[in-house]
């Protein structure tokens, strides 16, 4: 195949000047061909398609395949098979990443549209309590997601910072260090529902089977949220320099002084961007919710006292279990995933912004 | 060099001078190490508590008067399916989009766009659940009588299509969007530890950017790639809100993706069953808990394995 191109190369070559037997050159295809082969299909598959009845779908997928095939017909000739492949392979790269990005943009679009008919105040300041059909809102379930989150935090931080300080600064290359690394490892990947079931088993065995309490809520959340926070913690800890450190025991400063004052402080805004995004990971998780803190109708401030509504388990149970007329609850259900994806989009625009602005100067 | 005399006259080298503070400090540190392994073992330990009461009764004592086996089955069977669908659809596509990102992608902006994967990751499951009932479902109906139409001779597409469109193939689909970012993040993580040098040899002895990725980054991200997968795999297994929300299960245990009866799965089935059960049907559902606990332990513990074990054989550190 490559003698085939040079012997056009070679052909367009004497046409042109007359005098060259051989080229080092390769032909290649201008560079405006994949655009203009691209307008063609736009426009064929266009044509073709105002003839037999439009859909935006079958548009962009069927433009696209016209373009690959096109694209890689005319470079094989022009340009052989190897450049042909590479050209194909960048197109079929390039469009798996617009694939990527329907579902992303879709779920925005479908969550906003959706959500924004009750996206008003009363939904912010009302709480279920006797409300049939239309009106109502999420006042409860957002001060459960937020009291039973800020609880959950309140364990996890303490616990994975002073994991990830040992993993780094006294584990060195113990067993135990290692079984932690594992385990904490393993422990990412525990599915959410079973969180759930180990928060109502322990608690089962205190507080009796039935048992519903925003508290459990959180220690479930928090068994998903201490090895988020080990690991971006341990990640920083990591590359503060070791100079640092010695500097500090130079002058004479204590293990724990130097770890408090200098090693912590330093890679402060990274250990505060890791936590708010393990924050945003479990602020969202519906499963272990739903099966140890339940649903309430009206607010419930305290979290050891029986059932607390939260708003992915709100959304849900509007969802799942709703009233007649059937509506309303659906709007309710779409206004909480609305207000939720919001929460979670803030909290990692905030960590972008914390490890941005707080991180340390380096030069 | 001092003379040895000297050395025998000072005292013996004193230990390092621990104070409070730092014994106090060691301490708790080591402790909250030690208590994440005991919560470890708490859930393991509570969920086999939990689950015994299962175990030893009687069939006729359970949900649907079956053995538990019988009752459990049927549930890993649907999980395995939905995640290897979703295993499937999203491998292929997250290493295209690793790829995009790591090598194709402008360099200015790239660090952009894998932003705007991970935002993927940053949607609550809820949604996507949401998404996948509203969306999706009613626009795959075309795509499924398609595939009944001209692949119904398949196993999987036997139809018949069912009217709501909420099927084992859209469940997947949604499982696979969810897992998608995971996979890229890890992919992408060991396509730019290639070392340059490998993709500039490659380059010099005229390789297009394809062979080049051929030659020195998959063969060096192969590892990457499987455990981010099995990471993947894991995340689906225990998925629990989408396939609750979704899925229209009848228990049955089928390959047909695109019909109305499907398998449910084990998170899926606790979901929907445990705010409605009492006494004997909740050790049950803590039972097949436990199933998806070992299962998804064993698929991330193997993934962790590949990953450390390449860890150490790599030149990039």
């Amino acid at each position: 195949m490559t003698i085939d191109t040079e012997t056009v190369q070679r052909e367009r070559l004497k046409s042109r000047s007359g005098a060259e037997s051989t080229s080092l050159v390769r032909a290649e295809l201008p560079r405006w061909a994949p655009w203009a082969v691209f307008a063609g299909s736009l426009v064929l598959v266009g044509g073709l398609l105002a003839i037999t009845g439009f859909s935006i779908g079958l548009f962009v997928v069927g433009s696209v395949v016209l373009y690959a095939v096109v694209t890689y017909a005319l470079s094989r000739v022009v340009e052989g098979g190897r450049k042909a492949t590479d050209r194909l392979v960048t197109i079929v790269v390039t469009s798996a990443f617009a694939v990527a990005l329907i579902p992303l943009i879709s779920v925005l679009v479908t969550v906003i549209g959706n959500g924004i008919a009750r996206f008003d105040a009363e939904f912010f300041s009302s709480s279920m309590r006797g409300v049939v059909g239309e009106g109502g809102g999420a006042y409860h379930a957002i001060m459960g997601t937020l009291i039973i989150t800020g609880l959950a935090a309140v364990m996890s931080i303490p616990i994975g910072l002073l994991t990830a300080v040992y993993l780094v600064e006294y584990g060195g290359r113990t067993r135990l260090s290692k079984a932690i690394t594992f385990f904490v490892d393993v422990m990412t990947g525990i599915p959410s529902i079973v969180a759930g079931l180990f928060a109502f088993a322990l608690f089962a065995l205190f507080f009796g089977p039935g048992v519903r309490m925003g508290f459990a809520g959180a220690v479930a959340l928090s068994v998903l949220m201490i090895p988020v926070v080990v690991r971006a913690t341990e990640e920083m800890l990591k590359i503060v320099p070791n100079e640092l450190r010695e500097a500090a025991y130079a002058l004479g400063t204590p293990k724990w002084r130097t770890i408090v004052k200098i090693v912590i402080p330093t890679s402060i805004a990274g250990i505060a961007s890791g936590v708010t995004l393990a924050v945003a990971r479990v602020i969202g998780e519906t499963a272990p919710l739903l099966i140890i803190a339940g649903l309430t109708t009206s607010v419930n401030l305290n979290p050891f006292d029986g059932r607390m509504a939260t708003l992915p388990v709100f959304s849900y149970t509007s969802y799942a279990a709703p009233g007649v007329p059937r509506d309303p609850y659906i709007d309710r259900a779409w206004a909480a995933a609305l207000v939720l994806i919001i929460i979670v989009l803030l909290l990692n625009l905030v960590a972008r912004l914390i490890a941005r602005l707080f991180a340390p100067k380096t030069r | 060099m001092t003379a040895p005399t000297e050395t025998a006259t000072t005292p013996a080298p004193a230990k390092p001078v621990t104070q409070l503070g730092d014994r106090i400090f060691a301490g708790s540190a080591k402790g909250a190490g030690i208590l994440i392994l005991v919560v470890l073992a708490g859930v393991a330990a509570f969920l086999v508590a939990q689950a015994f009461p299962a175990v030893v009764a009687s069939p006729a004592e359970l949900p649907g008067e079956r053995s538990l086996a019988a009752y459990i089955g049927p549930l890993v069977f649907g999980t395995v399916l939905a995640a290897v669908i979703a295993l499937i659809i999203a491998t292929p596509l997250a290493i295209a989009v690793a790829l995009f990102i790591t090598h194709y992608a402008p360099r200015r902006i790239a660090q952009g766009l894998a932003y705007v994967v991970d935002l993927l990751a940053a949607v609550p499951s809820i949604v996507f659940g949401l998404w996948g009932a509203f969306t999706l479902a009613p626009a795959a109906l075309g795509l499924m009588t398609w595939l009944h139409t001209y692949l119904g001779w398949l196993p999987f597409f036997a139809g018949p299509v069912s009217v709501t469109g909420r099927t084992m193939l859209v469940v997947g689909v949604t499982l696979a969007v969810m897992i998608l970012p995971i996979i890229t993040a890890v992919s992408r993580e060991v396509f730019l530890q290639t070392p340059k040098l490998h993709e500039e040899a490659a380059l010099a002895l005229g390789a297009t950017r394809w062979e080049m990725i051929r030659m020195a980054v998959l063969p060096f991200g192969r590892s990457g790639i499987i455990s981010g997968a099995m990471l993947g795999l894991g995340r689906a297994l225990g998925e629990t809100m989408a396939v609750a929300i979704i899925l229209s299960a009848s228990g049955a245990v089928t390959f047909n993706l695109i019909s109305s009866d499907n398998p449910s799965t084990i998170a899926g089935n606790i979901a929907l069953q445990f705010p409605d059960s009492t006494g004997l049907a909740v050790n049950t559902l803590i039972a097949s808990g436990l199933v998806l606990f070992v299962i998804t332990l064993l698929v991330n513990a193997l993934a962790r394995f590949i990953v450390n074990r390449r860890r150490e054989f790599s030149g990039a550190n």
